[in-house]
């Protein structure tokens, strides 16, 4: 049974003059750091993959599979059934690979490029390990390459490798050669076979069995470089009765070009295990009329491969000019669980297309899809959700909520769901609200004494609760703010 | 407190109110009655600041201040405050969230500190008891799923921890049983003081044996046609609105 439901709101005559007035505060996190960078050619050709490969000292099998993605990402062709607008994108005019020039030695924190790390700590992240009282270990991420990670020695006496993707491929070669692909194949999609060709780096976390990572890991990504593609690779592997709790950040400069980010990330859970992964995702969005922007293109799922293993995703989606991206859990393990919660907020002319698939494969699986999403100026905001229940996955259960809150009348909020179930034993729940913050919501606020800012901020505060919930603490807080300003100036 | 002088206003290029003079002392209570159409919430918008009206004319002071020039929010943080007709639903914030942003606004624009949890707490459990209000109320949704009288009894509960010096109630006992209806008003009652003014707006005499105005003000066309004291009402409800509507179309031959 496929299903599909859509709700727009249609332009309307007669707009009222406030709605009219749609501004955005500026991009707090505009800057471009200037650093000497190296890069590799414009294009894309076999030379362009050996050259990343190469200048990563990679071993031969890396090599090899990311030509063999090249030569499949060749016979692909660009998707187009997402429910976003964009002009082609020339892929011949990009480059696949830029790096900071200065030599970074990663084993010392004190090394790192003074510009780097003023860059970082303008963001807010601190490569100072003192500095850093929360207890959250970062690797950063800028442009291509890994810049530092902190805390390595700290989580290493516990056997927990948390590196750069880079560092990994050379230092735990078997492990990368054993998982990558393993749950996003490079024949997956057109992205993904792009990214296999080519990723520079992300991050690399390997929780061995029965540890629980004491403390946050986290990556922060910065794009710097212009015309530059960004492909980071993340692969998170949490062995038997594991746990970690992984956060990634990002940012990037004001640039008029849209510039393209398509990232693959990978999570593998074992027997018991459990991985909960959040995204507070701020790329560049444009400005208001549309100029400008990450395009952020990503494939993200996880396999809960073990029995009563867990994977739960937590997004908080703000940036990008345009968003499409699903991640998903694959529930293979008996009594596996998959979460799914989500804020995506679109405003002025960014597009988001996102949501999730829950593959029930395992018996009594369990997946919950809470999603959120936060419609304003002339945006488009659309939900696409996939839930998939197979023959041998008896008693599985799906809860989805897919809500959408519009704020004027310009704006758009779709909903796709789809279902698949091929077991009678299967319990599938599905609601959907639509509200809109109208004048009428904001008139009884201001009545109040509360201004209009102070309502959006309370309303969206209020109807994302379940979501922010989810997030760590100290990221639960910059999130709501981020929400806050993404907002500002979209009503009244 | 407030004046109003030669108020005149229209809604979509029509002229709802046609000069309409009223003034509102300390401690006042007036009701403000008329058949269906005459303007009677339109003026209750109008004093509020809904944007979708156009003031063509006339002034109106509030506590010595041009009420027309404040924004909504500044006329509510000087204590203007409206009982809504319509109140609407805020699904995901809370009662108790909602009141605390909203007393804690008003405090700010007064110059007084903000009410941390445990006093707004106890505050909120204080004014609950004045209209009856089951404490499980303040921690559900603004509004959402309440009953059309629970609406009105949250309206009069907000009311009672805004301390606002002026309370427009807009068609409160409309939608009331009876029940609701004794409560709504003697909430409004306990709230009642000298410095604090009331105005009903109302079709009906029914809410007035229990709220008892000082004035009562008849609004037919968009304009006051007669006002006088609580008589008046009792006179309306027994003739109806036809013998108002006879008279002035007679002062008019």
């Amino acid at each position: 049974m496929n299903t599909t439901e859509e709700y727009t709101v249609d332009e309307k005559n007669g707009e009222i003059d406030i709605l009219d007035e749609v501004t955005s505060r500026e991009y707090q996190y505009g800057f471009v750091t200037d650093i000497e960078q190296e890069f590799a050619p414009k294009g894309l050709n076999e030379d362009i993959v050996r050259f990343i490969s190469a200048k990563k000292e990679e071993p031969e099998f890396m090599l090899n599979w990311r030509l063999k993605a090249y030569r499949h990402w060749l016979t692909m062709k660009e998707p187009h059934w997402q429910n976003v607008q964009y002009a082609p994108i020339d892929f011949q005019d990009l480059h696949y690979y830029a790096a900071p020039k200065k030599k970074i030695t990663l084993n010392n924190l004190d090394e790192v490029d003074p510009e780097l790390r003023a860059t970082f700590e303008k963001l807010g992240i601190s490569l100072d390990e003192q500095k850093r009282l929360t207890g959250v270990a970062v690797d950063a991420v800028l442009d291509s390459v890994s810049v530092a990670t902190t805390f390595k020695s700290k989580l290493a006496e516990k056997g927990i490798i948390f590196c750069s993707m880079s560092e990994a491929v050379k230092n735990h070669p078997e492990l990368v050669e054993k998982y990558i692909g393993s749950v996003v194949p490079y024949t997956d999609n057109f992205y993904a076979a792009l990214n296999s060709a080519v990723f520079s780096d992300g991050s690399f976390v390997y929780i061995p069995k029965g540890v629980r990572c004491p403390m946050e890991l986290s990556t922060y990504f910065r794009i710097n470089a212009s015309n530059t593609g960004q492909f980071e690779r993340t692969l998170i592997i949490a062995d038997e009765d594991s746990y970690v709790s992984y956060l990634e950040g990002c940012t990037a400069p004001m640039r008029d070009e849209h510039q393209l980010h398509a990232a693959v990330v990978e999570i593998v859970a074992h027997t018991n295990a459990e991985v909960k992964y959040s995204t507070v995702q701020n790329w560049y969005p444009g400005d208001k009329d549309g100029r400008g922007g990450i395009y952020n293109f990503v494939t993200k799922r996880g396999i809960c491969s073990g029995n009563n293993s867990k994977i739960s995703w937590t997004q908080v989606e703000t940036g990008s000019a345009i968003t499409w991206k699903y991640p998903s859990v694959i529930l293979k393990g008996d009594n596996s669980i998959g979460e799914f919660y989500s804020v995506a907020v679109t405003n002025n002319a960014q597009q988001a297309d996102t949501g999730t698939k829950m593959i029930h494969i395992g018996k009594n699986t369990r997946s919950r899809i809470v999603s959120k999403g936060i419609s304003a100026g002339k945006s488009q905001n659309s939900y696409r959700g996939l839930v998939r229940i197979g023959k041998r996955a008896d008693n599985a259960r799906n809860f989805s909520q897919c809500d959408s809150l519009l704020m004027g009348d310009k704006c758009g909020a779709h909903t796709f769901p789809y279902l698949e179930a091929s077991n009678k034993t299967a319990t599938v729940e599905h609601e959907a609200t639509t509200s809109k913050i109208g004048e009428d919501i904001l008139f009884y606020c201001n009545q109040r004494g509360i201004s209009t800012e102070e309502a959006v901020a309370l309303i969206v505060n209020g109807y994302c609760k379940e979501v922010m919930n989810q997030l760590p603490m100290e990221f639960a807080v910059e999130a709501q703010k981020l929400l806050a300003v993404s907002l500002e100036g979209s009503v009244g | 407190m407030l004046r109003i002088h030669d108020l005149r206003v229209s809604v979509a290029g029509k002229e709802i109110l046609q000069g309409i003079n009223l003034e509102i002392n300390p401690g006042e209570t007036h009701a403000i009655m008329g058949p269906n159409g005459s303007g009677k919430s339109t003026l209750a918008s109008v004093l509020a600041g809904r944007a979708d009206y156009e003031v063509l004319g006339g002034e109106v002071s509030f506590m010595g201040k041009d009420l027309l020039d404040l924004a909504p929010e500044d006329r509510a943080r000087e204590g203007l405050f409206l009982a809504f007709q319509y109140p609407v639903e805020i699904p995901g914030v809370s009662n108790a969230n909602f009141l605390k942003a909203a007393v804690n606004e008003v405090r700010k624009y007064r110059g007084q500190e903000p009410l941390d949890a445990m006093e707004f707490l106890a505050l909120m459990k204080d004014k609950a008891k004045l209209v009856e209000m089951d404490p499980s109320m303040l921690s559900r949704s603004l509004n959402e799923g309440f009953s059309g009288g629970e609406k009105k009894r949250n309206e009069i509960f907000q009311m009672a921890m805004l301390e606002p010096v002026l309370a427009i109630l807009d068609e409160t006992d409309s939608g009331l049983d009876i029940d609701a209806l004794r409560i709504v008003a003697e909430g409004v009652n306990k709230l009642q003081n000298e410095h604090r003014s009331v105005v009903l707006i109302t079709h009906y005499q029914r809410l007035l044996n229990y709220i008892v105005p000082d004035h009562v003000h008849v609004l037919y066309k968009g304009r006051i046609v007669k006002s006088g004291g609580k008589e008046l009402a009792l006179e309306l409800e027994e003739k109806g609105y036809d013998w108002i509507k006879n008279e002035v179309a007679q002062a008019a031959v």
